[in-house]
């Protein structure tokens, strides 16, 4: 306490933005970043989790240009029959629609909560994480009429053997992201049902979910733009 | 200072302590300035105003919303009206890098922080750029390699 107090009073209240910004910030002995702690702390952990997915998607590229044997269309292997027709990479796409409407709420939900509405936080995050469990059930079907179909980690009927391991790698490692986002998402809307927030005083913590909400469908970005529609 | 709480008035009793929090606070805050201190109270009115700061209009978030499944359907289209190549891959891209770039700045909020805190988050993923082309090359010799093994 006595210490904060010693350097609030060599800082300046209004802080240079810009380049000069920057060099203030970082520079000797002080705070580097405005933003509550946990914001910080989650913004770094999803710094590393960058480069995690990054590497998967790097080794799935680098398998990918290195195989002699051709590559399965994800646009045929993805197709589903709906009412007699044939629709290619209609799950994904689904799939994608479902993600993003969630991101949608998550980012509702926390301007609600800065708002202090503690019903629709609640309420909005309940139902982010309602669309994040449809997400993994259809990945769930997904995975299981491709394992049905004969893919495998080592085989599959359609081509580069290499396939099923990315596959399962990469959409299994999301699909955990997720289904942790899920559980993550009902703790923080049963804190904030139950007003815990507003006893703290703060309603960051929604954010900071948001964040790794936002990030997870972030990343399903990335997936869907190199591993099924590349 | 900024608006705080419910603007329609709550009905919960936490709210009026939090709101005298924060204008008990908001004398200590001026001086303060962003300083994070370490105590209870204290560190709750901080982190309270600093909070307030990432709330933004309703509409833009529901603009970007719109603007996601926009792209997502686009995207969908490539594929769907079978478009190969070059126009393929760079629209492919395009998209992808809309999509990334607004929620990483609207939802994120990213857009709305400090100069510092974008280059520590956005600068280091860069070096990747690196690694992803040292694996092009990689994969590519690796596929020379084994054509010409092939072959022979």
């Amino acid at each position: 306490m006595s210490e904060s107090n010693v350097t609030s009073a060599e800082e300046p209240a209004a802080a240079p933005s810009g380049l000069t910004g920057v060099v203030s910030d970082w520079s000797g002995d002080k705070e580097a970043f405005h933003v509550p702690w946990g914001k910080a702390m989650m913004w770094i952990f999803l710094l590393s989790d960058t480069f995690i997915f990054t590497c998967f998607l790097t080794s799935y590229m680098n398998v990918r240009i290195s195989t002699t044997v051709p590559w399965p269309n994800p646009s045929e292997v993805f197709a589903l029959n709906i009412g007699g027709q044939h629709i290619p990479l209609i799950l994904i796409a689904i799939m994608t629609m479902v993600l993003i409407t969630s991101s949608g709420t998550m980012a509702m939900a926390v301007n609600y909560g800065y708002r202090r509405h503690r019903a629709y936080t609640a309420a909005l995050m309940l139902i982010t994480a309602g669309f994040g469990a449809t997400f993994v059930g259809m990945q769930a079907f997904e995975w299981t009429k491709l394992i049905t179909e004969g893919v495998r980690p080592w085989a599959n009927p359609w081509g580069a053997p290499q396939f099923g391991s990315c596959f399962f790698m990469i959409t299994g490692f999301h699909g955990l992201h997720v289904s942790a986002g899920v559980i993550y998402l009902s703790v923080v809307a049963r804190r904030v049902w139950r007003g815990f927030y507003d006893q703290k005083g703060s309603y960051e913590t929604v954010e900071i979910t948001g964040l790794y909400w936002h990030f997870v469908d972030l990343v399903w970005v990335f997936i869907f733009a190199f591993f099924y529609l590349w | 200072m900024r608006r705080t709480g419910d603007p329609r008035g709550s009905p919960w009793a936490d709210e009026e302590q939090a709101n005298a929090c924060v204008r008990g606070g908001l004398h200590m805050a001026t001086t303060v300035g962003h300083m994070e201190t370490t105590t209870g109270h204290t560190q709750a009115t901080a982190a309270h105003l600093k909070a307030e700061g990432q709330q933004h209009p309703i509409a833009i978030y529901l603009w970007i919303w719109a603007l996601l499944f926009v792209f997502s359907t686009f995207s969908y289209l490539i594929d769907y009206f079978h478009l190969h190549g070059l126009l393929r891959w760079s629209l492919i891209i395009t998209f992808m890098l809309l999509k990334a770039g607004f929620i990483v700045a609207i939802f994120m909020h990213m857009a709305w922080e400090r100069l510092a805190l974008k280059f520590a988050i956005l600068v280091p993923p860069l070096v990747l750029l690196i690694l992803i082309l040292l694996m092009a090359i990689e994969g590519d010799y690796t596929f020379l390699t084994r054509l010409t093994a092939f072959l022979r």
